[in-house]
């Protein structure tokens, strides 16, 4: 029962964590260019942008 | 996938972009001294073109920023200082990408902000959902479970569910108000209402201690519509933004002199009547305009369907999509007066965007027929088990589960999920559709209407039945014809290939072009210029000086494809007809070839439109396709219409849907697949009729508790998820490149 009422915010807190990465990734464009990433990671970066 | 797609010009193969770069300066935006511009680049496919694009355009002078989206193809460039915009463009088009000025435009924002706002209250209604199942497990199994501890989870419930539901629920209970406001029934209200009378009724039920709560169903009912609408605004976004790629690719801009004389790139949209605007020779008209000054060639293929070039005189009335072929001439802009082709066009369209606003999708007739019905059940449930002799609480227990159970997931899901496969297959085929709904209509249709020049032809004449004279001259007649835009040239060019070009060129307009081939006088152009007796049809004269003329035939080609796919509409039932504004002996020419028995020609815009308006008014479901600005009255008008790629603005966007490439197959694909589509929704409607049918008598006895509302829910999206997914069939042979 005690390690119930523990377990429960943890969960929310879990959740909400969760949730506020994604809202994060969302708002920061990880998803606008997916193809491009993939390319970018082989490439040097020694141009601006 | 390979380090270097094929085709792709960071390859060794550097690909000749056809089109030159055009000035982009009036698309440059500028804030605290940092100016930007987006730009669509064509042929950027791995990582090498990536960073082959972003280095090079970074090494330019003041750059601040190179960004290429390699998934949408689009390149920003931000800089600050003197560097000029055309600068950029040409760094891009040399490396062999074609390259093109774009507005990203505000609708593009918006659309971007409508489907992200959803995507947060999808994910919301995700976690909230698996949240409350959690807690809802021990409630459905653990019958053992001591009563303060069912209090405290369905508290926790209620907790999570209740903020979650006001949260993601916002665009169900905005779009219900706005419905009910305008005295219409739509999904939306059905929805609303149970959501909020299931958490009222749990809320109810946990106070006192009540057996059932269904914090876990409203959350999930909500969840599952959630999906439904991300899909539906996904795939009207890209929609959009593949129409709008496609029309930015012939962006209309012009150079207007000012009063001190200098020349400026401005976009169409900033022309006002009187400016005085100069047209180049290759140059696309925007806007309707009177010619000032100059003597040329104009090619009306968009406006009238007419093949043959007319020559020009001062005074005379231009309208928007004519091309300027052979000399630099200047006009003044005309106000859109009343009696213009455009101002014609324009009223055309709004005639027919009223016709199409009129039109009732299946989803929407599915929700009038539905909603009253569910309603007055639960109602008649509340009324029946007050009569036997229940507490209101146990009769609006009864209600209210009926509500949810029968809550429109799998209705909602219905058409959505079809569309959006449906949309995916035909972009595969190059097809893009410009609303959901306009597959409905598509699969509707039973007669379709073609334009010739650039629908059921190419619109550009190809070089027919060389004789053994012409090929002998052709050498020489290409020499002198890569020197104009006139599209016999163009025709003569193609056929010769790259080469050299004559000396002391010299074009006359309407008549020909002169040069000096090998030190010898030459001439190529019309009978009339070179003396010769005209043959009648297209043809296009050459000779050196003192010799006979060597006369050149031009077709207008048909599409690939074309025959096949009119029979294979003709199989379907469907009937074809050719409907062109050209002359009579060219339109039944193409109609034979294309074997089509029925042809007229010499229509007007007018007379299409009013055409189109007498079939449909004969019952008749017609498909206009259509590319030139006299089309754009008839496809508006139309039950549905296509446009193809090259179809000037207003036609594009009077179309249904636009498709890219050249063979008229796409025609016959779009009809199939909005067939197929429409009856895959026509199943996806019964299935979940058929669930309703079926867990309404349970729900009205009573039985329904929350553990079986959320299989229930579950099971009948999922149903009909899966029959959507049919639609994807066995994937074609890739044709690569789509994204």
């Amino acid at each position: 029962m005690n390690v119930f009422m523990l377990m429960l915010p943890g969960i929310a807190v879990l959740a909400l964590v969760g949730l506020g990465a994604f809202r994060w990734a969302l708002k920061s464009g990880q998803f606008e260019d997916p193809k491009g990433a993939a390319a970018r990671i082989l490439e040097e970066s020694d141009h601006p942008g | 996938m390979t380090a270097i797609a094929p085709g792709c010009p960071s390859g060794l193969s550097l690909s000749a972009t056809a089109t030159p770069a055009q000035d982009p300066s009036a698309f440059v935006a500028q804030k605290d001294g940092v100016k930007s511009l987006d730009l669509i680049v064509k042929g950027a496919r791995c990582g090498g073109c990536l960073s082959k694009i972003e280095s090079n355009v970074g090494r330019l002078p003041g750059i601040r920023l190179a960004r290429l989206n390699l998934s949408s193809g689009r390149l920003r460039v931000e800089w600050a200082g003197q560097l000029k915009p055309h600068a950029i463009v040409e760094t891009v088009s040399d490396l062999g990408y074609g390259v093109t000025a774009f507005d990203p435009g505000k609708v593009d924002v918006e659309d971007a902000r409508t489907e992200r706002r959803l995507i947060t209250a999808l994910t919301i209604a995700g976690v909230g959902t698996a949240a409350v199942m959690f807690m809802s497990e021990p409630l459905w199994f653990g019958s053992d479970l001591p009563a303060d501890m069912r209090n405290i989870l369905r508290w926790l419930s209620a907790a999570v569910a209740i903020p979650v539901a006001i949260i993601s629920g916002q665009p169900f209970f905005s779009s219900a108000l706005a419905s009910i406001r305008a005295r219409r029934l739509n999904m939306d209200v059905p929805v609303s209402l149970a959501v909020i009378l299931a958490l009222a009724l749990s809320l109810y039920e946990t106070s006192v201690g009540g057996q059932h709560a269904f914090f876990d169903a409203s959350v999930m009912l909500l969840f599952f519509l959630l999906i439904g609408r991300v899909l539906d605004a996904r795939l009207r976004r890209r929609a959009y933004a593949a129409a709008n790629e496609l029309a930015s690719l012939q962006t209309a801009t012009a150079t207007r002199l000012g009063l001190n004389g200098r020349a400026e790139a401005v976009r169409a949209s900033d022309i006002r009547p009187g400016d005085i605007l100069l047209v180049a020779a290759g140059e696309r008209l925007a806007i309707d305009a009177e010619i000032i000054s100059g003597e040329s060639d104009v090619d009306l293929r968009l406006v009238t369907g007419e093949v043959e070039p007319m020559a020009t005189i001062t005074g005379q009335t231009l309208h928007a999509g004519a091309v300027n072929l052979s000399a630099p001439i200047q006009v003044r802009a005309l106000a859109a007066a009343n009696d213009s082709l455009m101002a014609d066009v324009a009223r055309l369209l709004e005639a027919g965007e009223q016709k199409k606003s009129g039109y009732r999708r299946l989803a929407d007739k599915a929700a009038e027929l539905y909603v009253p019905q569910v309603h007055a059940t639960a109602a008649l449930g509340f009324v029946g088990w007050l009569m036997f002799g229940a507490t209101a609480a146990q009769a609006a227990y009864v209600a209210v589960t009926v509500l949810i159970i029968t809550c429109p997931c799998a209705l909602a899901l219905a058409a959505p999920l079809v569309q959006v496969v449906a949309a995916g297959r035909l972009f595969r085929e190059g097809v893009f559709l410009s609303s959901g709904d306009a597959l409905e209509r598509l699969a509707a249709i039973d007669h379709v209407v073609l334009d010739k020049t650039g629908t059921l032809t190419l619109g550009d004449p190809v070089l027919s039945n060389m004789s053994e004279d012409a090929r002998r001259a052709l050498t020489h007649a290409a020499m002198l014809a890569r020197a104009s835009h006139h599209p016999f040239s163009r025709a003569l060019v193609k056929v010769a290939g790259a080469g050299p070009v004559a000396e002391v060129i010299r074009e006359i307009p309407g008549q020909g072009v002169t040069g000096t081939i090998e030190g010898r006088r030459a001439k190529i152009g019309s009978a009339s210029f070179l003396g010769a007796m005209a043959g009648g049809g297209s043809e296009l004269w050459f000779a050196f000086e003192g010799e006979a003329p060597t006369p050149f035939h031009f077709d207008d080609a048909i599409r690939p494809e074309a025959a096949e796919t009119i029979a294979k509409l003709k199989a379907m039932g469907i009937e074809v007809e050719l409907l062109s504004g050209d002359g009579a002996e060219r339109v039944a020419r193409a109609a034979e070839a294309a074997g089509i028995q029925q042809w007229t020609a010499r229509a007007t815009p007018q007379s299409k439109a009013a055409h189109v308006k007498a079939l449909e008014a004969s019952g008749q479901k017609i498909l206009m396709v259509g590319d030139g600005l006299n089309d754009a009255g008839a496809l508006a008008g139309a039950h549905a219409s296509i446009a193809p790629g090259g179809a000037v603005d207003v036609s594009r966007l009077a179309s249904d849907c636009v498709f890219s490439g050249d063979s008229l197959r796409a025609i016959a694909i779009t009809v199939i697949t909005a067939r197929a589509a429409r009856a895959r929704m026509r199943e996806n409607f019964a299935l979940a009729a058929l669930y309703n049918i079926v867990v309404v008598p349970v729900a009205l006895a009573g039985w329904v508790t929350p553990l079986i509302a959320a299989v229930a829910m579950s099971a009948s999206s999922a149903v009909v998820t899966l029959n959507a997914l049919r639609m994807a069939g066995p994937r074609r042979s890739s044709q690569g490149g789509m994204p």
